[in-house]
């Protein structure tokens, strides 16, 4: 069953549609990738499903009932990518506040902030201001803030600005914990390198619209483009074929696009009948990056302003 | 435990846990009272006693000036001006006045006072106050039908004080516009302080981004009602320390100045009677103490926290919507306050011309429409308000306290994440009255 279902949900400013009519759903346990580049409606619809907004149209559906925020929320753990924190207020105190508000009570609050401040090595900092720690030890202890209440969705945009990479593959670790303990995490980025590497599921939205839906390993192969490296003995060459182009070359590594649907099998055995020892053949997938940039440059052309539609 | 209840504890807390609070709530009134204390002291035991000698003009004024304790007349024969000099300079006076043998006591005399150091404006307006009535005495004397004394003069002219009685009580007015006056600035303030307190607490929560995080967890509304609680709570408590402290050092004013009543009434110069019978001071007492007796203390104070709470939260919700509306910027603050200001500073307006006419239809209006009746109110009550008036006031009140939050919510959950260019007010009415 799914965590969460998003219907055709629908948020319009004054000037512009921010969230035209997007439709998902999320399975439970999964990490969920939700791109997009900047200004394409990711805040605002992860703002819809953190209650924070109230959709002009389409329906959430979480844990299987209509979302509710009074309720719902307190399920969710939201750390949003400008991050804040009271400064002068010391951390321990901070994050029972923060913990009470999510519906926990002092005794249960102290005893999950002990234990996630033992994780991290953090005990020392409890009578500490927020203002004496450096960025990255902020955003550590936004982390523990958000996952402390142990919510059911975690959503976490840009979860990995400012970290130094000892610290992101910690919270990298986390997060994988937390999705096998069945916690579902939607992870807001756009940076194509962590999603290739984290996300089992993404959507790709662009100017409120959805423009990408699916599994990581489904979409590359959606995307792929036939083409393959192909690496031959030193000193001989590839010929040129008919069912293929080569479109690069480097010493003895060649990169092929196949025409059409060409079976590899038979151009395999036909390079080989033409006495060409092959050191290697790969499919090259493309990258999400290359994508991503492929499907925003196509879209770049559509617009979502309202006098459009009259039109 | 309720959200609302979490939100205004903390901010309850990190204000009083905070050393700034402890200092202006403690500190500043023990300072005040310190001061006012140096004051009187300064004045009953500080000031150096002047002796002044009168000579020449025939001892034309010889006795006829009035001494007390900090300035005295003494009269000499001597008419050296060199002589004169040397007394001076012996310690023996601290100032002279040679009177010229033709001292007439008329406007065309001219008369100077020698001195060794300078002599302070009110010292030399003492002195000159006392000359003249003595200078008066001989003129009037000159007036006056043979056998007629001075002393059966003024007994013909003495003044009987009229009472003003008002539904069978003694009249206060004069304390009433005292007491109205000073809660109505004291509302005027709170509101001020307190509100500005609101609006930078929801400006700190904008610009440090925590806001978006808390409303993740709880409505923006929510949020803005536990400040404006906790906050609210910060005053009433420093409010209620400060009037304990206030009739605690009154009390204590006494004891560390005995007799302080009695020397004040000596200083005060020219009452006529005031002399004989009781020092005006203990007089003063007994007539307030009288006043607050007829003046209702208890339906006041009541009424001064119920004014208190209304006002704030009326205001306070508007401070926030400034607040969240603003972003780094204070001046931006600064324009979008001007708004509300204003109707603080109309209501100032119309409680001074209350406290004249506190029955005339300004007045009324003044008090019962809701965003100036906390001040206005407060400034009439001491003179006495029908209850329907009061009840009415209180009324409406509430309701403008209900307008205004639901106004202020709905700016304020949609401003809290708004960024970048600074709305205007119109942008922020359209906020309020979008539907959904």
């Amino acid at each position: 069953m799914a965590l969460l279902e998003v219907n055709h949900l629908k948020k319009y400013y004054a000037s512009q549609k921010a969230v035209d009519d997007i439709s998902f759903s999320i399975a439970r346990g999964s990490i969920f990738g939700l791109l997009g580049p900047n200004g394409a409606g990711k805040t605002t619809l992860l703002r819809m499903i953190t209650g924070i907004f109230y959709p002009d149209e389409g329906q959430i559906i979480f844990e299987g009932r209509p979302f509710e925020a009074e309720r719902d929320i307190l399920r969710i753990g939201y750390m949003p990518e400008e991050r804040g924190l009271y400064k002068k207020m010391k951390i321990g105190e901070q994050v029972l506040y923060l913990a009470q508000l999510k519906g926990l009570n002092r005794q249960e609050a102290l005893e999950k902030v002990k234990r996630w401040f033992q994780k991290f090595g953090m005990e020392s900092w409890w009578n500490r201001k927020v203002e004496d720690l450096s960025k990255g030890m902020q955003q550590k202890l936004q982390f523990v803030t958000t996952v402390l209440h142990e919510p059911s969705l975690i959503i976490l945009d840009e979860p990995f600005s400012g970290l130094d990479p000892v610290n992101a593959n910690l919270i990298r670790d986390e997060i994988h914990g937390l999705a096998e303990r069945g916690c579902t995490i939607i992870f807001s980025t756009h940076r194509m390198a962590e999603v290739e590497e984290i996300c089992d599921q993404i959507v790709l939205i662009n100017k409120g619209r959805k423009v990408l839906d699916g599994a990581v390993g489904t979409i590359k192969e959606q995307f792929k483009e036939h083409r393959f490296l192909v690496k031959t003995a030193e000193g001989q060459t590839l010929p040129p074929g008919k069912d293929y182009r080569i479109l690069d070359q480097d010493a003895s590594e060649f990169t092929i696009q196949l025409n059409g649907q060409h079976d590899t099998n038979a151009l395999l055995s036909d390079l080989i009948r033409q006495n060409i020892t092959i050191r290697a053949f790969n499919e090259i997938l493309p990258s999400l990056n290359d994508i991503f940039i492929r499907l925003v440059n196509d879209n770049q052309s559509t617009t979502r302003a309202f006098q459009n539609n009259l039109s | 435990m309720n959200k609302i209840l979490i939100i205004a504890r903390r901010e309850f807390l990190t204000r009083v846990q905070k050393k700034t609070f402890l200092l202006t709530t403690i500190l500043l009134p023990v300072i005040i009272f310190g001061l006012y204390g140096l004051i009187i002291y300064f004045s009953i035991k500080g000031k150096d006693d002047l002796h002044i000698a009168i000579a020449g003009g025939n001892n034309a004024l010889t006795g006829k000036l009035e001494n007390n304790k900090s300035l005295r007349f003494s009269y000499l024969n001597e008419k050296d001006p060199a002589a004169l000099q040397q007394l001076l300079k012996d310690k023996q006076y601290n100032g002279f006045i040679l009177l010229p043998d033709s001292f007439k006591a008329d406007a065309h005399d001219s008369l100077e006072l020698v001195t060794l150091s300078s002599v302070g404006l009110m010292a030399k307006e003492n002195i000159e106050r006392r000359l003249n009535a003595g200078i008066e005495k001989i003129r009037m004397q000159r007036l006056l039908a043979p056998g007629v004394t001075l002393e059966a003069m003024d007994s013909a002219r003495t003044e009987i004080p009229l009472r003003v009685t008002k539904a069978g009580k003694s009249d206060s007015t004069g304390f009433a516009y005292g007491l109205g006056f000073f809660c109505g600035i004291l509302i005027y303030m709170i509101l001020f302080i307190y509100g500005a307190m609101v609006m930078r607490g929801v400006m700190e929560e904008k610009t440090s981004r925590i806001a978006e995080v808390i409303v993740s967890s709880v409505r923006p509304f929510q949020l803005m009602m536990g400040k404006i609680f906790g906050i609210g709570a910060v005053g009433l408590v420093q409010f209620l320390i400060w009037i304990a402290l206030v009739i605690g050092l009154q009390l204590l004013l006494p004891l560390i100045f005995p007799g302080m009543g009695d020397q004040v009434a000596a200083q005060a110069p020219g009452v006529p009677g005031a002399m004989t019978g009781s020092s005006p001071m203990v007089n003063a007492m007994k007539q307030l103490s009288q006043y607050m007796g007829d003046a209702n203390m208890p339906l006041i104070l009541l009424c001064f926290i119920l004014y208190f709470l209304g006002g704030y939260l009326i205001y306070s919700s508007l401070f926030a919507a400034v607040g969240s509306a603003v972003n780094e910027d204070p001046q931006d603050a600064q324009q979008l306050m001007l708004p509300i200001t204003m109707p603080i500073i109309f209501s100032f307006v119309i409680m001074t011309q209350a406290l004249n006419n506190p029955d005339g239809g300004l007045a009324l209006f003044g008090s019962l429409f809701p965003l100036s009746s906390p001040i206005v109110m407060m400034a009439r009550l001491p003179y006495g308000v029908p209850a329907w008036q009061l009840l009415l006031s209180l009324a409406f009140l509430v309701l403008g306290f209900l307008g205004t939050t639901w106004l202020a919510g709905r700016i304020y959950r949609t401003a809290i994440l708004m960024y970048g260019k600074k709305p205007t007010w119109k942008e922020m009415l359209r906020w309020a009255f979008r539907k959904g």
